[in-house]
């Protein structure tokens, strides 16, 4: 059958969306925020404070501090008092109290969290109110239960706390992130440091606030907000029993390095470049709709993101078609719109970035295809963009870009799809759409990759583990096994 | 006297055992029978290869006898190893868990078989005869035990998720990869058995360096490996030094993990920084509790596999 009729769809209409920004008069935010050590904000020891701004009109939102190796063994220092004096000490019901009663604060505050969030870091509001916010609450909930259940996650095994565990997040998801890093730790009878990203330190503050007003013994989380030197510093320091860094695979692998020998242990999350595999047997507007929401989630600022597209060769062309038509009503714009699809891309640095793998397929004169949507004056933004036909060994293939940039491949066999697909140096996440069950158990048992999802994408929950093979990361995050790289057992 | 008889007297001169007399005289009178000594070799995709290098040393025992020529392996015969590691891997993972232990527990029937092989392997390398009966029973023993976990590991690991949302989600220990292994040096067989068994049954390949000063053992284990129905390439085994390697077993690309069961700390040092490289999972275990009950775990299994959590919604 050839259909010659290429049914184009016309967007240009008289209807137009109206504004609906979600409002921020609401949201209390202070010009000027300290670490958080010991259960108190206080001032860098050096004085240096360093600005965070929106994305999305490069104005500034408070200036935070600047963490010096002195403060992080501070911090190192009251987490490693708190500890030994009350936390260990506490029984498992106790603490898990405490984490029920942080869950409960950051519903009660989700709003706030929500429109900070998508001020600080860029992400459309619908997501950070309906993904973000919610599973944070929802992380702590679910930890606050296992703190007194534990001996049933090890059977045969006694359970044991590490000590004082640093936690360093990106700024993908920032208040997400903490959740992930915080809740376990505390669950199993550790302190925390914790650094988040530099360019979105604010909703880790306000959980900090959270946890001042949960009446957390002081020392059990604090918050020590820096950049890159800020960090070091915590996996530097020796009374860290334990490092958990989410971010780059190259920082992942530094970490990594810098821990042989010490007999400190770490869980690292790191970069994806996951492929979604769409059979011809699959339906095919659901699977062009997971592709987006795979890759165009949060702007693409998303490890597990569905960055490489693998599309059975026979019905490619019309899996294309239907993309670019998907691509042409992506909403690019104000984050605090409720229309908004695709926010702010996060920084300067990571616009540079993206930017910069756009020239390299330009230039190497790859077949690219990106929307036609408005995009505003100020701020930094990208387009979702299409690479065509990129070949396998191609850096657009096989390294992460972590933007709205989307490569497209073809494949005739199983075979084939599943040799590509795993033909990078990641393994984190993975996608495959078919309607056919087998098909399904027989592609997602192949990919070499953490978590793998089948007629969906992006999906996430506290109580599902998260993490990934080969270079994508050591450790689990999420569900009963993100426990066990908190705990020692014997 | 006749010639024959000449000799045959000559013999019973020299020769002490006696039943070698009996049997001389019973076949009419022959010289001594010269013992066919055995070619200590690399297993490496299921071949008994001697080392690429043409290296040797002399396994010598406690009195400084000679026992052997043994191998010493090249970095190119670990390369080898891991090419060929790589190649099985996929087969073994995908092999049915029932599968994987009926071919454990066929280990474990030629390991029983070569009993008397195997002690006196471990006798002649120093082992009181009470400590090698002792280890190698364990080491019979053990392949059972892990046998049995082959499928049931994975429902002791698994999990379904209690999602929020309409998705049905569970999440399955799937084996690591290719792992290094850095064989106990104390333990000829035993350290071997328990440091091999819980990767095999959890559907990882491998290539070990065996113990240096016991490595008689190795060459011995493999031709009980290669007649287990043990797929080519699974299992891969070297003798030689682990100054020389441990480097390069840490280091190469195609390397998913490594298991390191020494206690020399610069080693330990040099195996974590290279993981870094390509995020190798690192396992280091005391040499000593390898040869404890507690090596006994599926906790051991574990420590080699990933853990994969797949979703699909629910609907219609």
């Amino acid at each position: 059958m050839t259909t010659t009729n290429d049914p184009s769809l016309n967007f240009s209409t008289d209807w137009k969306y109206a504004p609906a920004p979600e409002s921020s008069d609401h949201v209390q935010l202070k010009s000027r925020y300290d670490l958080f050590i010991d259960g108190e904000f206080t001032a860098p020891a050096q004085g240096a404070y360093f600005d965070t701004c929106n994305p999305a009109t490069e104005t500034n939102l408070a200036e935070v501090g600047d963490g010096s190796e002195d403060d992080v063994n501070r911090a190192v220092q009251s987490a490693r008092k708190a500890y030994d004096r009350v936390w260990s000490r506490l029984s498992g019901r106790e603490r898990g109290k405490y984490l029920f009663r942080i869950a409960r604060m950051i519903q009660e505050r989700a709003r706030e969290l929500a429109v900070i969030e998508s001020m600080d870091g860029g992400k459309p509001i619908r997501e950070s109110r309906t993904v973000d916010i919610p599973l944070a609450a929802a992380h702590f909930f679910y930890y606050a239960g296992w703190a007194d259940k534990l001996q049933y996650a090890f059977p045969g095994r006694e359970v044991r706390p590490l000590g004082v565990a640093g936690q360093i997040i990106p700024w993908n998801f920032p208040l997400l992130m903490a959740a992930w890093k915080i809740a376990p730790a505390l669950a199993t009878g550790n302190t925390v440091v914790l650094k988040p990203a530099e360019t979105t330190p604010l909703t880790a503050l306000k959980l900090a606030e959270i946890v001042q007003e949960a009446d957390l013994p002081p020392g059990v989380v604090n918050i020590v907000t820096g950049a890159g030197a800020t960090g070091a510093a915590l996996v530097a320091n020796p009374s860290c029993s334990k490092i958990a860094f989410t971010g780059s695979t190259e920082i992942g692998k530094r970490i990594q390095k810098s821990l042989a020998g010490t007999g400190r242990t770490y869980t690292l999350e790191l970069g994806g470049k996951a492929a979604n595999i769409i059979f011809e047997d699959a339906a095919l507007d659901q699977a062009v709709e997971g592709v987006v929401n795979g890759i165009f989630f949060n702007q693409g600022h998303v490890c597990c993101a569905g960055s490489r597209l693998l599309v059975q060769e026979s019905v490619a062309s019309i899996v294309i078609r239907k993309l670019k038509h998907r691509l042409e009503t992506l909403v690019v714009g104000d984050p605090l719109d409720k229309n908004t699809d695709i926010g702010a891309i996060n920084s300067r640095a990571q616009l540079d970035k993206i930017e910069s793998y756009i020239d390299r397929g330009r230039k190497d004169g790859l077949n690219l295809f990106q929307s036609e949507c408005p995009v505003p004056q100020k701020g930094y933004w990208c387009r979702p963009t299409l690479f065509i036909d990129v070949a396998q060994s191609h850096p657009l293939v096989q390294e992460e870009i972590f933007g709205p940039v989307l490569t497209i491949q073809t494949f005739r066999t199983v075979e084939e799809a599943v040799e590509k697909a795993n033909n990078t140096p990641y393994g984190l996440s993975g996608g495959v759409w078919t309607d056919k069950g087998s098909k399904i158990f027989k592609v997602t048992s192949r990919l070499r990759a953490g978590v793998v999802w089948a007629n969906t994408y992006n999906k996430f929950d506290p109580s599902s583990p998260f993490g990934g093979y080969k270079e994508s990361g050591v450790g689990r995050e999420g569900g009963l096994h993100g426990l066990a790289p908190y705990v020692s057992l014997t | 006297m006749s010639e024959a008889k000449q000799i045959k007297a000559s013999i019973d001169d020299q020769v002490v055992r006696s039943e070698v007399v009996e049997l001389d005289a019973f076949q009419g009178g022959r010289e001594q029978r010269l013992p066919i000594l055995k070619t200590y070799k690399l297993y490496i995709d299921g071949q008994f290869p001697r080392t690429e290098s043409g290296r040797y040393y002399v396994l010598t025992n406690a009195s400084g006898e000679a026992l052997a020529n043994v191998c010493l392996a090249s970095r190119k015969d670990f390369r080898n190893s891991v090419v060929a590691a790589r190649k099985a891997f996929d087969g073994w993972a995908a092999k049915a868990p029932y599968t994987r232990g009926q071919i454990l527990y066929r280990m474990a029937e030629m390991l029983e078989g070569r009993r008397e092989q195997f002690i006196a392997e471990l006798i002649s390398m120093g082992s009181a005869r009470r400590d090698a009966e002792i280890e190698t029973d364990r080491s019979v023993d053990r392949l059972v035990y892990y046998a049995g976990w082959s499928d049931k590991y994975q429902q002791v690991f698994s999990s379904v998720n209690p999602v929020s949302s309409a998705h049905f989600n569970f999440s399955l220990p799937e084996p690591v990869g290719v792992v290094s292994v850095v064989a106990p040096e104390a333990s000829g067989l035993l350290g071997l058995i328990s440091t091999i068994a819980p990767l095999l049954v959890g559907g990882n390949t491998c290539v070990v360096l065996a113990s240096h000063a016991k490595a008689l053992c190795a060459p011995t284990l493999a031709e009980v490996i290669n007649s287990s129905d043990v797929p080519p390439g699974v299992v891969n085994i070297m003798t030689g030094l682990r100054a020389e390697l441990v480097d390069h077993m840490s280091s190469h690309m195609d390397v998913n993990a490594v298991m390191y069961c020494e206690s020399d700390a610069q080693e330990i040092t040099t195996v974590q920084t290279n993981a870094s490289l390509n995020v190798k999972r690192v396992v280091c275990l005391e040499p000593q509790s390898l040869g404890e009950p507690q090596a006994e775990s599926p906790y051991r299994i574990l420590d080699f596999q990933e853990i994969k959590t797949t979703w699909h919604p629910i609907g219609l």
